[in-house]
Order: C-alpha cells, then sequence, then structure tokens
C-alpha cells in the first residue's frame, strides 16, 4: 500500500480532537520548522514542486518567496476554504475531519514569512467543518500551538475562522479579500497582487487549504522526498474527489501523475452497472469536457494541458451515455451566470447570453447560425474581464460545443432534445430542461 | 438610529459571539491625531466582522430585515449603505422570512447527474409547494441552489433551521424513498422546538 499523507487520519477515529491528533504525530513538525532557517524553509517547499490546489496550479515555493520578507507592515495569512467549484468537495475532507493538519501547516507558513494573524475564510453553508476548525483552533490554543509564544520561541501566531456567506465568486482569491473586509465579494484587478496589497491593504498570503495542509508533510520529509513522489513539475500526492455516474464516488488520496483511468478504475470502482463513459471533466466544471479516448492523461498541470484541459482542483466528474451534453452545457452556463459578480460586461451579459442561447437549443429552438454565436460569444467574453470566472465559462462552453458538435447539431436539426429529461418539468425551477 | 428606536437587541449569549466575532478585526492606527479630541485616530476594520455579524444576527432575529441590517450598522459603527449592499450580494442572508425549515437542494453538474432533479420535485410533492416557495403552514421554503461540495455523496440537500444551524442530508438517491422520508421524519422532530424567522423577528 502507498504511504498516506494528506488523508492519513480520515479514518483514525476522532482524529480532529488534538489528543488524537498528537497520538499519531501531530503538530511534531513544528519544532522541526522552528528549528530550521527560514530560507531553508522556503528552499525545500520550492523544490518539493507542491503546486497551489485551489485550482490554478501556481508553484507554491514561488509564490512564498514573493511576500515582502522586511516591510514594516502587519503582513496576512489568509487560508481559501471557500470550496465552491461546482465538482469540488476535497477542502471539506481535510476541514471536518484533520483540522490540526490545516492549523499545523498555517503555523509553519506563519512562521517563514513573518505572519502574524490567519484567517480561514470558509464558505458559511461548511457550518460543520467550521465547527470543527473553531474547535480545533480553540484546543491548539490552550495546548501553545498558537498564540503568544509558540512553543516558547518568541513567536507569536493568532488564527481565526472567518464564515462567509454565500458567494462563489468569493473563491477568487481578490473576491475573497473584499469578502473578508466585510464588502460585496467583486474582485479586483492585478496587479497589485495579494502579495502586495492584501487584507486591510497589507501584504497577503492566499493559499488553498489543501495547499497549507501539505506543508507539514513537506517540512517533515523534506521538499526532495515530496517532489519524488510525483511527476516533473507537480510534485507530491494530493486530494482526488471523484463523483458522477461512478460506482464508489469519493475522495481519495493518490500521487500527482495517476491517469484519470486509474483514478476510476482503482479507486472509483468503475462506472455504475448500465452506464457507459461518455465524457468526463478532470479538475471542476470550469475545465474543458474530455472524452474517454483521453483517459490515460495523466493527472498534473502541464499533462492536463497537453490532453487539452486542465487538472484544476483534481475532482473528477464521471458523466454516462444517457447524458445530454447540450442540457450539462446549460446546467453549467446557468451556474457561471448566476454567480458572476457582474462588474464587467462581457462577464455579466456574455454569460447570460450563452446561457440563453444554450437553453433554447436545448429547448429544441435552436437556430443553426446560433452555434457560431455561442463560440462568438465565448470569444467576447475571455481574457476580457477583471477575473478568471469570464474564462471559467468560455472554456468549457466552447469544449462542449467542439468535442459534441454533432449532439448540438441534433439538437437544432430535429428541434428537440433526444435525452431523457431530468426532470418532469412540471417544476418551477430555474434551470429548465427541455421544454 | 439609536439602539432604543431599533427596538432590537441580541441576547446574552448573541452579545457573547458578537463581541468574539468584533475581536478577530484588528484596529490599526492611523498615525493622524483627531483635531476634535486631540487623540490618535485608529483606523476600524469593524467592517470585517460584517459577514458573521450578519449571520448572526439572522440566527436570531430570524431574517435580515431592514431593521435589522440598521442594529448591525448601528453596533459596527457602519454606513447602513455599506451594511445593504454586502447583505444583498451574499445569497445566505434572507432578506424576507423563510419557514422553519430551508430546505436547498443542489441540482449543479453531479447532483443533476445522480438524481438532484429528482428529489427536488419528490420534495415539491412532499411539501405541497413548488421550488422557491414556503409552505403555508411556515414550515418549509423550498429553494434549488449551486453545488454545495458535497458532490461525492449525490445528490444531497442542505437544511437550515430558523435559529441559524445548518445540516446536510447526502446520498438521497431517490431510488429509496425511505432514506429521504427518515431523514424528513428527523427533520420534522427537530422542527417542534423552533418558532418560525417571521416569529422570531416579530417577538
Ligand atoms: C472564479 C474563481 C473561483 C475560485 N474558487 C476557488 C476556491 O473555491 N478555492 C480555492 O482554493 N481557490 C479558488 N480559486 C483560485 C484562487 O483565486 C487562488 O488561485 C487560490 O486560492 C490560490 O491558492 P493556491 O495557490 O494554494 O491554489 C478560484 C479562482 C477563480 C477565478
Ligand atoms: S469576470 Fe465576472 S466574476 Fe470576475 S470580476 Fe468580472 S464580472 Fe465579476
Ligand atoms: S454538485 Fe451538488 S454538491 Fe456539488
Amino acid at each position: 500500500m502507498e504511504e498516506k499523507f494528506l488523508s492519513r487520519n480520515f479514518e483514525i477515529e476522532k482524529a480532529y480532537n488534538l489528543d488524537i491528533f498528537e497520538e499519531h504525530g501531530g503538530y511534531s513538525t513544528l519544532s522541526k520548522a522552528f528549528s530550521m532557517d527560514t530560507d531553508t524553509i522556503i528552499s525545500e517547499m520550492k523544490k518539493s514542486n507542491l503546486r497551489g490546489r485551489g485550482g490554478a496550479g501556481f508553484p507554491t515555493g514561488v509564490k512564498w518567496s514573493f511576500m515582502p520578507r522586511d516591510s514594516d507592515k502587519e503582513k496576512y495569512l489568509v487560508i481559501n476554504a471557500d470550496e465552491g467549484e461546482p465538482g469540488t468537495f476535497k477542502d471539506r475532507y481535510i476541514m471536518e475531519l484533520d483540522p490540526h493538519r490545516l492549523i499545523e501547516g498555517c503555523v509553519i507558513t506563519a512562521y517563514t514569512l513573518g505572519l502574524r494573524t490567519g484567517y480561514i475564510f470558509v464558505r458559511g453553508e461548511l457550518q460543520h467543518a467550521i465547527r470543527r476548525l473553531e474547535r480545533a483552533i480553540k484546543q491548539a490554543y490552550e495546548k501553545g500551538h498558537l498564540g503568544k509564544n509558540i512553543h516558547g520561541k518568541g513567536f507569536d501566531f493568532d488564527l481565526y475562522v472567518h464564515s462567509s456567506a454565500g458567494a462563489y465568486i468569493c473563491g477568487e482569491e481578490t473576491g475573497l479579500i473584499e469578502g473578508l473586509e466585510g464588502k460585496p465579494g467583486q474582485p479586483r484587478m492585478k496587479p497589485p497582487f495579494p502579495a502586495i496589497v492584501g487584507v486591510f491593504g497589507h501584504p497577503t498570503l492566499v493559499n488553498n487549504v489543501e495547499t497549507i495542509a501539505s506543508v507539514p508533510f513537506i517540512i517533515e520529509r523534506g521538499g526532495d522526498f515530496w517532489a519524488s513522489l510525483g511527476i516533473e513539475k507537480n510534485g507530491g500526492p494530493k486530494l482526488f474527489g471523484l463523483s458522477g455516474m461512478i460506482k464508489k464516488p469519493g475522495v481519495y488520496e493518490a500521487p500527482c501523475g495517476i491517469t484519470v483511468r486509474e483514478l476510476l478504475e482503482r479507486f472509483g470502482g468503475g462506472m455504475l452497472d448500465g452506464s457507459d463513459l461518455k465524457a468526463f471533466i478532470p479538475g471542476g466544471s470550469s475545465c474543458a469536457i474530455l472524452k474517454p479516448d483521453a483517459l490515460d492523461a495523466q493527472m498534473g498541470i502541464e499533462t492536463m494541458r497537453e490532453a487539452g484541459s486542465s487538472m484544476g482542483t483534481g475532482c473528477v466528474t464521471f458523466i454516462d451515455h444517457t447524458t445530454c451534453m447540450v442540457r450539462l452545457a446549460t446546467r453549467l452556463a446557468h451556474f457561471y451566470h448566476h454567480e458572476s459578480c457582474g462588474q464587467c460586461t462581457p462577464c455579466r451579459e456574455g454569460t447570460g447570453w450563452a446561457y440563453k442561447v444554450i437553453n433554447s437549443i436545448e429547448a429544441g429552438r435552436g437556430r443553426p447560425e446560433e452555434l457560431e454565436l455561442l463560440l462568438d460569444i465565448c470569444d467576447s467574453i475571455q481574457g476580457n474581464t477583471i477575473c478568471a470566472h469570464g474564462d471559467s465559462l468560455a472554456i468549457p462552453v466552447r469544449s462542449y460545443i467542439k468535442t459534441f458538435t454533432e449532439e448540438f447539431e441534433d439538437h437544432i436539426k430535429h428541434q428537440r432534445c433526444p435525452f431523457k429529461p431530468w426532470r418532469t418539468g412540471k417544476s418551477k425551477s430555474k434551470v429548465s430542461s427541455a421544454a | 438610529m439609536s439602539q432604543e428606536e431599533s427596538g432590537l437587541k441580541f441576547s446574552e449569549e448573541a452579545e457573547r459571539q458578537f463581541q468574539d466575532i468584533i475581536s478577530r478585526y484588528p484596529i490599526f492606527p492611523a498615525n493622524k491625531i483627531d483635531p476634535k479630541t486631540g487623540e490618535e485616530e485608529k483606523k476600524d476594520q469593524r467592517l470585517a466582522a460584517l459577514l458573521p455579524a450578519l449571520l448572526l444576527a439572522q440566527g436570531e432575529f430570524g431574517y435580515v430585515s431592514i431593521e435589522v441590517m440598521d442594529y448591525i450598522a448601528q453596533r459596527l459603527n457602519l454606513e447602513p449603505a455599506k451594511v445593504y449592499s454586502t447583505a444583498t450580494f451574499y445569497t445566505m442572508y434572507n432578506k424576507q422570512p423563510v419557514g422553519k425549515c430551508h430546505v436547498q437542494v443542489c441540482t449543479t453538474l453531479s447532483c443533476a447527474l445522480r438524481g438532484g432533479y429528482e428529489l427536488m420535485e419528490y420534495l415539491e410533492d412532499k411539501f405541497g409547494i413548488r421550488v422557491g416557495e414556503t409552505s403555508a403552514d411556515g414550515k418549509w421554503t423550498l429553494s434549488e441552489v449551486e453545488c454545495l461540495a458535497s458532490c461525492g455523496t449525490a445528490p444531497m440537500f442542505q437544511a437550515t433551521f430558523s435559529d441559524g444551524e445548518i445540516e446536510y442530508y447526502e446520498d438521497l438517491d431517490m431510488s429509496q424513498p425511505q432514506k429521504v422520508e427518515a431523514v424528513l421524519a428527523q427533520i420534522n422532530r427537530r422542527l417542534e422546538g423552533l418558532r418560525t424567522p417571521k416569529e422570531m423577528h416579530d417577538a
């Protein structure tokens, strides 16, 4: 059996309690980190080839090195726990089952970069995770892992949970900063990047939950070791969330570089009986859709790009042969329209138009020229917005049309959806499917 | 508006939580002397407490009415307009009262694939309402929501109780309606001791 890291404690009963966590070696890497030179920690992080697990895959060690070292301004750590990308459900496991791991990672990160205050920005719906985190933080304070003079090393660090209140766009790091400041979560123009002007106008490091939960293992075993577990430029194992029409949906740990086929067969138990794999989305709904011929692509930032999509959050959705791709695209466009913060015209209007047009194709009212129109809408959004939310609609929608052109054309030609509907049509559901 | 005028006041427990929330956000010296008082001005970051404070208020007063927003504005020393613009941006704040139990069914991709819409329609029939409505007895509100980070246990719904508690109910495959029934029975028991958000607000 492969050695487990991020999911190591998931099966241990009540590992979210400090004493159990410590019994299994928890918080032991703090003393190691405190005995290390902070430059050495950063260089270990770089060596580890850890890539941000929030979706963009930026090298974590490099991001850390952008934080100003001798600014006299107070600097902040912000953990992105807004987990909202459709298909993604991995950070929740860390927060609910192994919250102390995240706290341990936060302390090491803060110590390395001289950050004195941290906020874990959690989407408000995840109340269970919020409770577990708050309780774990309280326990960590009592044991001296947080607060003043941690482990007697003269280092102070305060950590708080900040509960958001339901807005997908707060997952974007500058939208998140706005939300943390109590404002509508409308993303900011970059530059300046959060490392220079972040929360309250101060230098801020924003990292994903899983990214920071990986830090204690890298410190414990060394950057080279972590790098050796993955593939080129993509170090370490990570959590993969598998959902859709498979036998064993769930969160599984595997090394970067694992193929989607292995994920499906070894962990996901294969497709449900009677379901044939028609397509899959490798890392959350903003990724391009792939056909089964891409099953042997490796889970890595570059390898998935070569396969024509992206690794994103590493949470794969498996779609079966009974699913209408036009309807799936409709549902997706609805999501991105609904969640647009409305600041940029191409995103606000474009996502709405895209939704209307795809919806009318699905409902059997599409015209042949509308496929071209849809692609034009995607072009006019992509690259013309403040944040990547607009791209997150344009990229998948274009890929659905290009990958399943015939299915779109079929809807238009026969003025109907050939698939069994998701719902009966009597409901006033916001998201229509077949008229 | 003064505290007396608003007529609202946190209970002792909520006040304790409110103070705890405020204490999480910093106050920076602004390096400026206030000409009136001669004291150093502080740049207050209490605006940062707004999101959690509004959630707390919703659990306390049932829903986020103008009156509740004004109360929070006053407690955090903010312009009411700042509170309105934030409160309207986030979906978890109910600006109108909902039922004692707000059932929110996810119908995003993974849930839709595994029967999210069937679950939603089953609940519509069960509660005798359509999505977006509140039942006449004030017990249920049914909504359709986007991905709740529960895709591996699809389909699912989230229930928000009028006291602010949130519960996830997962793996509600409609090939086993008895599972949904068991969940609803459990929720029903929990609803016995609860008031409707409207009752809480008008109390
Ligand atoms: C529309 C949008 C939504 C995002 N949502 C999330 C999210 O829910 N969680 C997350 O960690 N990152 C999310 N991100 C990525 C963040 O902006 C940011 O890249 C990430 O927090 C950086 O952390 P990492 O380097 O550790 O991955 C989102 C980005 C965009 C454009
Ligand atoms: S791209 Fe969309 S979500 Fe992002 S800032 Fe512009 S309008 Fe808002
Ligand atoms: S799609 Fe329903 S919880 Fe993610």
